[in-house]
């Protein structure tokens, strides 16, 4: 702060500098000078479309050590020219609320409560209980003997929140699997 | 939007629930357009718009019929467009009567199923004929038979006087939409519509959707800048999980799923498209071939019919509402949540939480603990003692999901963009994406099954399931994406990507899981990651994502030209004939056989593109024409026409029958309806309530319910009221009031508004409640709220199995509701005095005849329930089905 000069006062300084109405650079004190956005030190930046509705928003994503630092509208986007909603805007929380889940939680038939599960086991007891549901209530054909090919003792919802090609996965593989009862958001 | 001269949007709050995109409508009114809001609540939408007009919820066919009639009769429609375009010049089968001949019914209907044989709304003509798309026209439109004049009878009586007594609009806010309207279509102007769940969310709903489109053809508006009939879709890829789908009724890119008796492969195909007949349709086999080989690669061939008969096989309906029935009677094992929250955000939510806690197992797959995760320690009915923890024995897997930051893969908005995301960080813990997941189960489900001889594990074991994988074993998307677009497997460019679905083909030489996204991955490259900017772009920024098909901005642009291939007008031109090059050229690509001269007769020998003639602009439909008339394709009528909804206290003003004739419900003592205006009850529920969303959150809460910021901005359940009702019902502004509905009762913060108006109909006033539905109950959200979806019965539409969430009838009353079993008692209560209780009476609702599933409470068995198929979205001219099991 020693080296302030004359020149430095603020109203010298919006007196002579391009910011004559002094609510510009002519009245930022030095700790505002030496404030960077969060994104200046991000690893990089990732783009991406915001997760909510479907106008189909363009995101940058900064992210640091492996972690999402701040979301952006993407100015370069045709569609949203760099704007995002309050949605949009935070969905910076979206990955880093506290409330987030981060590891596998089970709850037993008639349990009172959720229990660790480690995710391989997990998989492997829904791989079995996906081939017993499909087997219980398998239908080979109609009372007519025409084929049906399916069972009716899986269902699943979802798929308007997630990617084209997770849809595809899913469509395909319980399709093959004879699993009719598969629906999303777009039928609510 | 930006290029229109005129933005009606109806049935959505567009301002709100999709505010970036809200600046296109912005940008349209700087450039001089006129916005005009219909909508029953006013909102920041209508704050914006030049006008607002307050409608009664459920009208709007009367509007826009009214609207319908008003250009036909003052002849103010587009003619040139019209008459070249649309089917208006085609006549229809002798046969056909309209509602107007039969109080409300078309031709064909069987009371006895709830469902109509819809052969007699065809074209008129010769089968073969029929078959190429060349129907019997007259092109002065004059006949009787001529779809403009039987169009001109059946809105006959929709009048400005009609939509004053129905709608509550006035005549001189009816002549400012109409003249608005009108002034704005034509050569050098455009008019949009823009929707959103405001229309769908109805029983009719898809008609209104209809009635639109109608509209906008017949001022020709469809095809070109500025115009068509924008539906503003509320999920990031809802519109690719449309097209690529997680849905009952169809295989990618539309193609229907076969139903029971579909045994033969070329007559599955040609029930899709005819190969004789014109347009696009008609290379439907090349279009399931290539579905066929993509899914089973090798084991796919042409003995096998290319693996067809692998495919399951539909009886009915077997929506998600379907499927909640079928849950409650103990008949489905396993649940699959893939970041839905039906606990919340599904109709009925009682009964989908009851449904829930019937099965044996599901896996919830969310970013955080909602309320669909939760049920069975802390839902509602824990609380009112209905269902007791140690009483479920749901198995529940909670397996955390990698967001949109975490993978990368493609999202297709509402105009059909694919746009593509770069992963930007690794999940967390245990978290994945789904695609990992559903990978992962696919190939333990395999690893188990491998040494089976069981037939019907050959479609799990012969599937192609094998995705290259980085070191954390995540699926490369791109691969996947790949494989949607398909690949010659075989001649000299054997192994290259599909650069269109013009090279499918049915001998199995190419494959493509879903051909209207054939092109997204041509010449090897990802176009849906393609990224130049915008301000480097011209206004269509076709260098931004990819859309389908054949990135392609503005679908049937042929039209934005004349018959002779010149742009209507300087102002409006899109796509043109460009004489001396010999080809369709232009701003966006052109929707037509790229060198096919717009005098071109057509080759009807040829069918498909070759039977296009040179002004067929609509080259999806049989007939190369937009229709007014949709002779198939719904399954309650080829007009949209009005009907009250099931719960409406309000007569039909036009027809003895009261509500749509095919309407579906679920007869259970769990989903009861009002009796409305047919019978005396009506008047315990006697308001309307009516659901939205809200800027802040989103659906059923779990992407916003738990973020801080969106909380602290919109922290709590709310309804909005008039002052009148307000006063009427004793509620206090800020206070608390109860609302109950013939399923369910809840309790919000009352904001008491004039942004509600009560609606003068003839000589009765009818309240209009408003609702957010993104509130629910459980323990782990930051904010909870009693979820309006509670309130909602399983009604749905016929055509596409949809609820009616946006007109259903409550009463209200100031306080809270009761807690623990006092809230049932409250809730049956108002059911007595109804008359609606099962042991009491047997009416299923208010609509007159009984719907589809209707019929006596007592011996009801809800697994014989009939309903009409889920109309395709490929029209054909197969009657539609009857006797179909509902499940």
């Amino acid at each position: 702060m020693g080296s302030k000069t004359f020149l430095d006062w603020p109203v010298i300084r919006q007196l002579r500098g391009a910011d004559p109405t002094g609510r510009g650079t002519s009245v930022t004190s030095q700790r505002t000078r030496d404030l960077e956005p969060r994104t200046a030190d991000a690893d990089g930046v990732a783009q991406s479309i915001c997760p909510y509705c479907a106008v189909g928003c363009g995101q940058r994503i900064f992210h640091k050590d492996g972690k999402v630092i701040q979301i952006e509208g993407d100015p370069d986007s045709p569609v949203s020219r760099g704007r995002l909603c309050p949605k949009g805007a935070a969905s910076e929380q979206l990955a880093n609320s506290k409330h987030r889940q981060t590891t596998v939680r089970y709850r037993r038939p008639y349990g009172t409560d959720w229990e660790d599960l480690d995710l391989d086991t997990a998989m492997d007891m829904i791989a079995d209980r996906f081939i017993e549901a499909r087997r219980r209530h398998w239908e080979a054909e109609d009372s007519q003997g025409r084929p049906l090919r399916r069972t009716m003792g899986i269902a699943s919802l979802g798929g308007a929140t997630i990617d084209n090609e997770e849809n595809y996965l899913i469509k395909k593989f319980f399709t093959a699997a004879g699993a009719i009862q598969i629906e999303n958001q777009a039928r609510i | 939007m930006a290029n229109a001269d005129l933005v009606v949007i109806e049935g959505s709050n567009m301002a709100e629930a999709h505010p970036v995109g809200f600046q296109w409508v912005m940008e349209a009114k700087k450039r001089g357009a006129k916005v005009i809001h219909i909508d029953p609540r006013f909102t920041r939408t209508s704050a914006n718009a030049d006008r607002h007009i307050a409608i009664r919820a459920g009208t709007d066919i009367v509007l826009l019929g009214a609207v319908i009639r008003h250009v036909l009769e003052n002849e103010l429609y587009f003619k040139e467009y019209v008459q070249a375009y649309t089917n208006a010049s085609t006549i229809i089968a002798e046969d056909y009567a309209d509602t107007e001949d039969l109080d409300g019914l078309f031709s064909g209907y069987d009371p006895e199923t709830g469902t109509y044989d819809n052969s007699s709304w065809s074209y008129d003509g010769p089968q073969d004929r029929l078959d190429r798309g060349l129907p019997e026209r007259d092109e002065t439109m004059q006949h009787p038979r001529s779809v403009l004049q039987i169009l001109r009878r059946h809105y006959a009586r929709y009048t400005p006087e009609l939509v004053e007594a129905t709608c509550g609009i006035s005549r001189e806010e009816f002549e400012y939409l109409a003249d608005a309207v009108a002034e704005n279509s034509g050569r050098d102007r455009t008019t949009v519509f823009a929707y959103a769940l405001g229309w769908t969310q109805h029983q009719g709903g898809p008609q209104m959707i209809r009635t639109a489109s109608v509209l906008q053809l017949l001022m020709g508006n469809i095809g070109r800048p500025g115009g068509g009939v924008m539906a503003l879709r509320g999920h990031a890829t809802i519109q690719g999980s449309t097209d690529i789908p997680t849905l009952y009724h169809i295989l990618p890119g539309y193609l229907p799923m076969p139903k029971v008796g579909q045994d033969d492969f070329h007559e599955f195909t040609r029930a899709i498209g005819k190969k004789e007949q014109k347009g696009y349709w008609a290379n439907a086999e090349n279009y399931t071939t290539s579905l066929l080989k993509a899914w089973w690669g090798d084991a796919a061939t042409a003995e096998n019919d290319f693996g067809y008969h692998y495919l399951p096989k539909l009886t009915g309906a077997h929506g998600t509402y379907q499927t909640t029935m079928r849950m409650n009677e103990g008949g489905v094992d396993g649940y699959f949540l893939y970041g839905q929250n039906p606990a919340v955000g599904s109709a009925n939510g009682r009964l989908q939480r009851k449904g829930m806690a019937q099965l044996k197992w599901m896996v919830v797959r969310d970013f955080y603990m909602i309320e669909s995760a939760t049920f069975w320690k802390d839902g509602p009915e824990i609380e009112s003692g209905e269902l007791r923890t140690e009483e479920i024995g749901t198995e529940m897997f909670f397996l955390p999901a990698a967001n949109h930051t975490e993978k990368a893969g493609s999202f297709t908005q509402t105009q059909r963009m694919v746009q593509w995301r770069d992963q930007a960080v690794h999940p967390p813990g245990d978290a994945q994406s789904d695609l990992q997941f559903t990978y992962e189960l696919g190939k333990r489900v395999r690893e188990k099954l491998k040494d089976s001889t069981d037939e019907r594990d050959r479609p799990i074991l012969e599937l192609t399931w094998d995705y290259p994988t980085d070191e954390n074993g995540e699926p490369d998307a791109e691969a996947v994406l790949a494989e949607i677009n398909g690949r010659h497997l075989s001649g000299e460019k054997a192994g290259q990507p599909l650069s269109s679905f013009n090279e499918m083909k049915a001998d199995g030489s190419t494959d493509g899981g879903c051909w209207i996204y054939a092109g997204v991955y041509a010449d090897g490259v990802n176009q849906a990651r393609r990224r130049t900017p915008g301000s480097e772009q011209d206004e269509i920024a076709a260098e931004w994502g990819w859309a389908w098909p054949a990135n392609r901005r503005i679908l049937y642009n042929r039209a934005s030209a004349d018959p002779q291939g010149r742009p209507w007008s300087e102002r409006k031109k899109l796509v043109w004939w460009d004489e001396e090059a010999g080809r369709w050229t232009g701003d966006d690509v052109p929707d037509f056989p790229i060198t096919k001269r717009p005098d071109d007769p057509g080759d009807p020998d040829a069918g498909g593109a070759a039977a296009l003639a040179g002004n067929d602009a609509f080259t999806m439909q049989a007939d190369g024409r937009g229709w007014l008339f949709g002779a198939t394709g719904m399954v309650d009528g080829p007009l949209p026409t009005h009907y009250e909804a099931p719960e409406s206290n309000v007569r039909n003003p036009l027809y003895t029958q009261q509500s749509n004739p095919t309407r579906v419900t679920f007869i259970d003592e769990d989903n009861l309806s009002s009796p409305g205006a047919m019978g005396e009850g009506g008047s315990v529920y006697p308001h309307v309530f009516t659901t939205y969303r809200i800027t802040e959150h989103h659906t059923a809460g779990g992407m916003s319910r738990f973020l801080p910021y969106l909380v602290e901005l919109q922290p709590q359940m709310y309804c909005e009221v008039s002052p009148e009702l307000a006063e009427e019902a004793g509620l206090e502004p800020y206070g608390w009031a109860t609302i109950i509905s013939a399923r369910s009762a809840i309790e919000a913060k009352v904001l008491v508004t004039e942004r509600m108006k009560p609606i003068r109909t003839g000589d009765s006033t009818v309240h209009q409640i408003g609702m957010p539905f993104h509130f629910g109950r459980g323990h782990e959200a930051i904010v909870q709220g009693d979820g309006a979806n509670d309130l909602i019965g399983m009604n749905l539409d016929a055509n596409v199995q949809i609820q009616n969430s946006k007109n259903n009838s409550c009463a209200i009353r100031p306080g809270r509701r009761p807690r623990g079993p006092a809230l049932r008692e409250l809730v049956d209560d108002y059911r007595r005095r109804a008359g609606i209780l099962p042991a009491e009476q047997a009416q299923v609702d208010g609509g007159g005849v009984d719907p589809v599933g209707g019929g006596p409470v007592d011996g009801f068995s809800p697994a014989s329930v009939r309903g009409p198929l889920e109309a395709g979205a490929v029209p054909d001219n197969n009657p539609s089905m009857k006797e179909l099991d509902n499940r």
